[in-house]
């Protein structure tokens, strides 16, 4: 009886495979995909991102089925989902606390990124498929936000879009076709629709499997920054791992230090996928308005054009750029400065001219001037949920030199930068 | 199959027109996506300019005006009014209209096209209550300046050209909305001066 079941299915994917390369696709992607055996917990990011995107796409649907789109219905159907609906406030708590976690893996994914070097040579359009979802997942959130169509929803948006009204000389008619409206009205609200539950997911899934597809070309970087494929002869033959790997890495490369991604980081991530949803279940079930910086208290009225929230601030992933926004006291020039800090981070394969990737074997500049980074890129966004006192702008205005500095000073240092000897072998 | 000899030139040009040809229905094709972002007819029609007949204003009086669902105060300032507008100076947050409350031809000592006529969004800049209008008796808010405006939800003040006092809740100049004079009788709120 199961010998015969085993045929069977065995009979069938043969019959797939023939048609449709399922079975080489898993192994090429999954099953026999060499991973670097030293990843450390900074490597539980991406797959958690990914988690997350899943979270947000089948609660998003589930939102749509009760939100209802429109300037008169959008605040009471969130009312409606949050009371009547059953499980409707789980739902809709997994998705607001889903955006937050969603910026909180990412963060970690791209600083992961600097600390080990992932983007340097080869992996600068991985990196750049990465930026583009981060830009994607920052439009996708800031439209998302309009829609419960609280007081700090309208306000928000009114203060970003009129950001593209520092435009010289189409600023006020970009503003206009962006809101459909004088002011931000109903028609604003359906088209952040449209784009929050259409357009925007679909670009952000095709730019993760883009993301992916990238990464696996080049193969995945590593906390030593090692290369694990060594060229095809290089390595004696009781040194190659015993693994069996997709013949597109083994044939090309003699494969040393490294483990099919599935089972063992496939059941790895099982270990960081519990921690992180033990976080993640903690603040949607007790703290779903994550103390005001998830969902803001002015959200609690709906949106009113002529009452203006006493300190309009953006969710608290924003806070950063929006930090950078204010500092500088030209509104054409905020803007410029703010775009200007995500273009930084686009270009940062280039602004490393350094070959040495993991901050492990590089100098004790760089780990000084990412520490710098980090500890800037915090304080901005602390302060990008603060109002805008007289110290704050202070302490901001040395943060933005801290972020932008963090890019000039990489560029001049990383060119004869005194490294440590990197090791032929991973070390851990 | 004929044998003639390929004509790569004839291949390329018909690959390059193809691809202009191609390229121009594109760009056809993308006109009614991005033309339905701009605003509807009713959205237009419900935002469209408003014309007010100034001739029948008393020195002194304001009238109240609804554009974009907001009221728009229009004041015709009394000459003494007017003169009084630089002696207080010193006892507002942005005397000189620094902050983009106003349009570029508004920025001036009286916010206004005309010294004479003020106009401005009735709409506090602290939370959007209706500041009310003081004629003579504002002296009880701030000594020594007779006209101005007095929130009555947190005391904001603000004098006869919009602007704000210091040490109130609110942070801005009243908004001085696009207008102009279509002659010297009838204002139009909602166009600027010179884009009409």
């Amino acid at each position: 009886m199961l010998a015969t079941l085993i045929k069977l299915s065995t009979d069938l994917m043969g019959w797939v495979d023939k048609r449709l390369p399922v079975t080489d696709t898993w192994n090429k992607h999954v099953g026999q995909y060499p991973a670097p055996k030293n990843f450390n917990f900074w490597y539980f990011f991406g797959g958690l991102a990914m988690l997350v995107l899943v979270n947000q796409i089948v609660t998003g649907i589930w939102l749509t089925m009760n939100y209802e789109p429109s300037g008169e219905g959008a605040f009471a159907s969130i009312e409606y989902i949050m009371r009547d609906v059953d499980y409707g406030w789980l739902l809709r708590y997994m998705h607001s606390t889903g955006a937050s976690a969603f910026f909180v893996v990412v963060y970690m994914h791209m600083m992961r990124g600097l600390l080990y070097g992932s983007y340097q040579k080869p992996r600068e359009l991985l990196w750049i498929f990465g930026m583009l979802i981060f830009l994607v997942l920052m439009a996708e959130a800031f439209m998302g936000y309009l829609l419960p169509w609280g007081n700090m929803s309208f306000w928000g948006a009114q203060v970003i879009i009129s950001l593209f009204g520092a435009i010289p000389i189409i600023g006020d008619d970009l503003t206009l076709w962006i809101r459909g409206d004088y002011v931000i009205s109903g028609a604003t609200l359906n088209r952040f629709f449209a784009l929050h539950v259409i357009a925007m997911p679909l670009v952000l899934v095709v730019l993760v499997f883009l993301h992916i597809l990238a990464l696996h070309e080049v193969g995945s970087n590593n906390p030593d920054g090692v290369n694990i494929k060594k060229p095809k002869g290089s390595v004696a033959p009781e040194e190659i791992s015993k693994f069996k790997f997709h013949k597109q890495y083994s044939d090309k490369y003699d494969i040393v230090d490294a483990i099919p991604f599935h089972p063992y980081y496939s059941v790895k991530d099982i270990m960081g996928v519990v921690f992180f949803l033990f976080f993640f279940c903690w603040v949607m079930f007790f703290a779903p308005e994550g103390g005001g910086y998830f969902i803001e208290a002015p959200n609690f009225e709906p949106a009113n054009g002529l009452k203006t929230p006493e300190h309009i601030a953006p969710v608290w992933y924003f806070g950063p750029f929006y930090t950078i926004l204010r500092v500088v006291p030209d509104k054409l020039l905020g803007a410029v400065a703010m775009f200007g800090a995500i273009v930084m981070l686009f270009l940062l394969p280039w602004f490393d001219r350094g070959t040495v990737k993991s901050v492990r074997y590089r100098s004790k500049w760089h780990l000084v001037n990412l520490m710098q980074f980090a500890v800037c890129f915090i304080v901005l966004g602390a302060l990008g949920t603060m109002p805008a006192t007289p110290i704050a702008n202070y302490i901001g205005i040395v943060a933005s030199f801290g972020y932008f500095g963090f890019f000039v000073a990489l560029w001049f240092y990383s060119k004869n930068e005194n490294t440590k000897p990197v090791p032929e072998r991973v070390t851990h | 199959m004929s044998n003639v000899p390929v004509n790569n030139f004839r291949r390329r040009f018909l690959t390059a027109a193809t691809a202009v040809v191609g390229g121009a229905g594109v760009v056809g094709a993308a006109v009614p996506f991005i033309a339905s972002w701009n605003p509807s007819s009713r959205a237009k029609a419900a935002g469209a300019p408003v014309e007010v007949n100034v001739s029948k204003i008393q020195p002194g009086q304001l009238i109240r005006a609804e554009w974009r669902g907001k009221p728009v105060y229009v004041v015709r300032r009394t000459e003494s009014t007017v003169n009084e507008l630089a002696a207080h100076d010193d006892k507002l947050r942005d005397p000189n209209s620094e902050t983009a409350q106003q349009p570029q031809y508004a920025t001036n000592p009286y916010r206004s096209i005309k010294p004479e006529f003020l106009v401005a969004l009735g709409v506090c800049t602290h939370l959007g209550c209706a500041p009310t209008h003081h004629g003579g008796d504002f002296e009880q808010f701030v000594e020594g300046v007779p006209n101005g405006f007095f929130c009555p939800c947190h005391g904001s003040k603000f004098d006869m050209a919009g602007r704000v006092f210091q040490g109130v809740p609110a942070p801005l100049n009243l908004v001085v909305p696009e207008h102009s004079f279509l002659n010297d009788d009838t204002l139009l709120i909602g166009v600027g001066q010179g884009d009409a």
